[in-house]
């Protein structure tokens, strides 16, 4: 029963993996003027490079020929060259693809600790923390990331001096002192939505009458809670969860930039501003990637949290 | 047959408010009922009446900010103010079975979990012990291959299956009395008959005491030695279930008997109580909650609150009950 | 035996829309009015400016606030809240089309799907699946590296990132609509399809489309403000409030933040105003 809906999810997330990939390779043609033109930006180039762009992307080909070799070398990790640095993308991704990751696994986990402990909180105690929790989450909810970005590099970088404003750090410690504000920063917004999720599961949980069938044997409160409340609350929560830790991959780009961080994001928005899109193309790949596998993540979790899982996509 | 006099549970007096529409309302009055060891009493009431409630407040289930008075005794101990482990131990020897199963399972938990919860937490009773046990159980009430119910999901299970996987986890932990709310409503007719069956049976082999709350005077009366009778939030008799029919002492418990559509009789039309069933606080003060709809009211009726009488062995809150004597009765034959 | 079919009110009453607003109680009413003011900005802005927001002067360069320069002034020496009032157009713009957009696909596509059922309801929704793996930003960031930065570019690829969002909303109350009796009584009394659909279906459907625009104009509005403050999106000298915040962060380090937080708090109170709103709408639908 679990095999077949986790079997088909995982169908449907690599047809998605699959027409994203088209997408992004397409973007070549749906660009104006020809293919050669797009990839090189509209900058001049000698006969030779165009030549060496027509066999590396086999111009001359049928359109689908075209689209099965590039994607065949990009599973194979060769995703061109950048037209700006001749350097191979694969290399360029590699050596900044750890910030990115590092920066939406701090904000993960401040989500998760932060987002989902006010929520649980707020959920099994009514009353004025409840109350406060609802504003604040409120508030969060509606401060996009780089204008949170800009409040933090304000607050505790120029006024208070807690944390460097710029830049990626040199070593593990400077390097959480410099991604602290960031990951801050990409998660506020996503903290008010996990935390109201949360506390509606938790509440609704609580009112369950299998609840009743459990305190009417004489349960006690702490295994009350652990095992039929949140438990049961586990399944909503973690699909929030997931959702939104998926969201952080693109919005990850907006706060790279604002931080001058050195990731996959910032990099992307620069090449498309410098029109490289061999570069945009190979990035694009690897953060949609990022984005289905976090979406295959929260299917699994599911199907491991709720019993009664069976065909179709996971309830929203 | 119910063996010494020192009952079991002793209710006196028990009057719940809750808060209905911003303000405390009464839903139970001055409700008071003994149920001896081994002993069934029935329950009957309409929706509103409080029957439900009555259970709920015994197992100390009512919802937050509910304003309780008068007293529950169990075992001669006062439970109406127990909290923490005294709590706990007076809940592990009652238990409580649901109307609607498949919203009083947890459904992400096997059903072996669900069954030996209790077992586990409570009594100590070591997993795979506990397990063998739970197995058992359900070979008596009716579903075999127990070991393979144990490790399904309760979705995988039909309604009346559940019923059964509920009334054998409440006798997993040999409790002394169970309080069973309409556990067989939310069935179908069929599996209905087989699940009230099956607890009749289990109740009688283990010697619990039962309370019994229903809908159907029939069935009350079917297993459960005596049968009390709410209406709006007040005990208005207590009968021996077996003159319930014959010689009722209160027009509303003969009005319930007479609305129940007979396959031995031809009638012309549905005799059906006219106006609708009260709930306490719905119900007029300072006189008999029933007189509204009462064939047989008077101005006496209207006077104040009818006391519980005495009479035949039983109980009424009628204040013309020795009048109205045996002519209350309805007729089976003819 | 005759019997009478009572149909649901099918044409909206006068007045429903304020109604509506009325119900949304007074945080509701509070937001609408934000975004009122926000919209007259986006308007006349031009007009209620008191000053050339496009005038540098570099002179004056992040000079605070003075009589008659109630925010001051920014990176290049332009009034701040001639900025302000003159991008609110930019910024508000793009989230319109945005909405439109999506909404309108959106509706059409989930009406459609949940009109025909079967093997079109099945194909559109596995479609619409597909497209959720395509994050807004990146999609946005994409289309730009094609067709060069500018709202036009991002908005289109919002809307299209969007739209799967919309339609799994409505396909679920549309479904739930189409089962209704009344739409059974309309076709046996031999309505058309498109007829049924657009003028009673839709109709019954508008508050949720409202409520769901509502919400998805703040989504937009943060995408789109991101985008620009990246650079791709709307462009310098261009006034827009996500530019602008990008424009003057050199200023925040410096000690002179106010241009950069001025234009936050303008996105910042409109979002809220909107998520208010729109929570209130869908309580309401």
């Amino acid at each position: 029963m679990r095999l077949r809906f986790f079997g088909r999810r995982l169908a449907m997330l690599l047809a998605s993996l699959l027409v994203a990939s088209f997408v992004i390779f397409a973007a070549m043609y749906l660009a104006p003027g020809n293919p050669v033109a797009a990839l090189s930006g509209g900058r001049p180039l000698p006969p030779s490079s165009l030549r060496i762009l027509e066999a590396r992307y086999h111009l001359n080909d049928p359109f689908l020929t075209q689209y099965w070799y590039w994607l065949r070398n990009a599973l194979h990790g060769n995703l061109g060259v950048s037209i700006l640095l001749r350097e191979n993308v694969s290399t360029l991704i590699a050596s900044r693809m750890w910030t990115t990751a590092g920066l939406v696994l701090y904000a993960a986990l401040i989500i998760v600790v932060l987002g989902i402990g006010l929520g649980i909180v707020a959920g099994l105690r009514p009353g004025k923390l409840d109350t406060s929790a609802l504003v604040i989450t409120a508030v969060s909810a509606a401060i996009p990331a780089f204008v949170a970005a800009i409040a933090l590099i304000l607050v505790f970088a120029v006024k208070l001096g807690w944390f460097p404003a710029l830049g990626n750090g040199t070593d593990l410690v400077s390097n959480i002192k410099h991604f602290t504000l960031p990951a801050i920063a990409l998660a506020i917004s996503s903290l008010g939505i996990v935390a109201r999720v949360t506390r509606a599961s938790v509440r609704e949980e609580s009112g369950r009458e299998h609840v009743q069938t459990a305190i009417s044997r004489g349960i006690p409160t702490r295994q009350l809670i652990r095992r039929h409340i949140l438990r049961n609350a586990a399944i909503p929560i973690t699909t929030i969860s997931g959702i939104t830790i998926a969201s952080l991959i693109a919005v990850a780009a907006v706060v790279e930039t604002a931080f001058s961080l050195n990731g996959l994001g910032a990099y992307l928005v620069q090449a498309a501003g410098s029109k490289d899109l061999a570069v945009v193309q190979g990035i694009s790949l690897v953060l949609v990637l990022a984005f289905v596998v976090v979406n295959v993540l929260v299917d699994v979790m599911y199907a491991v949290l709720d019993p009664r899982v069976s065909l179709g996509s996971r309830a929203q | 047959m119910p063996g010494s006099s020192q009952p079991l549970l002793d209710v006196s007096g028990l009057t719940v408010r809750l808060d209905v529409g911003g303000t405390k309302q009464a839903v139970l009055n001055d409700v008071s009922l003994v149920v001896r060891p081994g002993e069934a009493l029935g329950l009957v009431g309409e929706s509103g009446s409080g029957k439900s409630m009555t259970a709920r407040a015994i197992d100390r289930l009512l919802p937050r900010g509910a304003v309780v008075e008068g007293s529950i005794r169990f075992d001669d101990n006062e439970v109406s103010a127990l909290t923490g482990p005294p709590l706990r131990r007076f809940r592990s020897q009652v238990a409580m079975i649901f109307q609607d199963p498949r919203a009083h399972v947890n459904p992400v938990r096997r059903i072996g979990d669900f069954m030996t919860e209790a077992l586990r937490t409570n009594l100590g009773v070591a997993s795979d012990d506990a397990h063998e046990r739970a197995a058992q159980m359900l070979a008596q009430v009716g579903i075999d291959h127990g070991e393979k119910r144990l490790r399904q999901y309760p979705h995988e299970l039909s309604g009346g299956m559940l019923q059964r996987v509920m009334i054998a986890s409440a006798l997993l932990t040999k409790p002394r009395l169970l309080l069973a709310d309409e556990p067989t409503t939310a069935l179908d007719v069929t599996t209905q008959a087989e699940v009230m069956a099956i607890l009749d049976e289990l109740r009688r082999d283990f010697g619990l005491a039962m309370l019994f709350i229903t809908h159907d005077l029939e069935l009350a009366a079917a297993i459960c030695d005596r049968t009390a009778v709410m209406y709006a939030g007040r005990i208005v008799e207590y009968r021996d279930s077996a003159l319930l029919h014959s010689d009722p002492l209160h027009p509303y418990t003969a009005a319930l008997a007479a609305a129940r559509p007979d396959i031995d009789r031809t009638a012309h039309r549905l005799l059906a109580i006219p106006g609708r069933p009260l709930s306490a606080f719905e119900a007029p003060a300072g006189e008999c909650a029933f007189a509204a709809r009462c064939p047989h009211a008077r101005d006496e009726c209207r006077t104040g609150v009818p006391g519980l009488i005495e009479l035949d062995g039983g109980a009424t809150r009628c204040v013309r009950a020795v009048e109205l004597r045996g002519q209350l009765g309805v007729s089976r034959h003819g | 035996m005759t019997t009478a079919v009572a149909l649901p009110v099918l044409t909206a009453p006068r007045g429903r829309v304020l109604g509506r607003l009325k119900a949304t109680g007074p945080a509701g009413l509070i937001s609408a009015t934000v975004i009122g003011l926000a919209l007259i900005a986006a308007v006349f802005g031009p007009l209620l400016a008191p000053h050339d927001p496009n005038l540098p002067n570099l002179s004056l360069s992040f000079v605070g606030p003075t009589s008659g320069h109630l925010l001051g002034f920014d990176y290049v020496g332009r009034d701040v809240l001639s900025r302000l009032l003159v991008g609110a157009q930019s910024s508000l713009l793009g989230p319109l089309v945005v909405v439109a957009i999506s909404i309108t696909l959106g509706a059409v596509l989930a009406v459609t799907a949940a009109w025909r059922q079967g093997t079109f309801d099945t194909v559109v929704s596995a479609g619409l699946d597909i497209l959720f793996a395509f994050p807004g930003i990146l999609l946005a960031v994409l289309a730009t590296a094609v067709f060069g930065p500018g709202l036009t570019a991002a908005s289109l690829a919002l809307s299209v990132a969007y739209m799967p969002y919309v339609a799994r909303v409505l396909r679920g109350a549309a479904l739930r609509e189409r089962s209704q009796p009344y739409v059974a009584a309309l076709e046996v009394q031999g309505a058309s399809a498109p007829a049924i659909c657009l003028r009673h279906l839709i109709p019954n459907l508008s508050p949720l489309i409202v409520a769901q625009a509502t919400v998805t104009f703040g989504y937009a509005m943060v995408d789109l403000a991101a985008i620009s403050f990246l650079g791709l999106g709307v462009q310098p000298p261009t006034a827009n409030w996500g530019v602008m915040i990008s424009e003057n962060q050199t200023g925040i380090a410096q000690g002179y933040p106010l241009p950069a937080l001025a234009a936050s708090v303008c996105i910042v109170v409109v979002v809220v105003a909107i998520n208010i709103l729109g929570e209130r709408l869908f309580e309401q639908a």
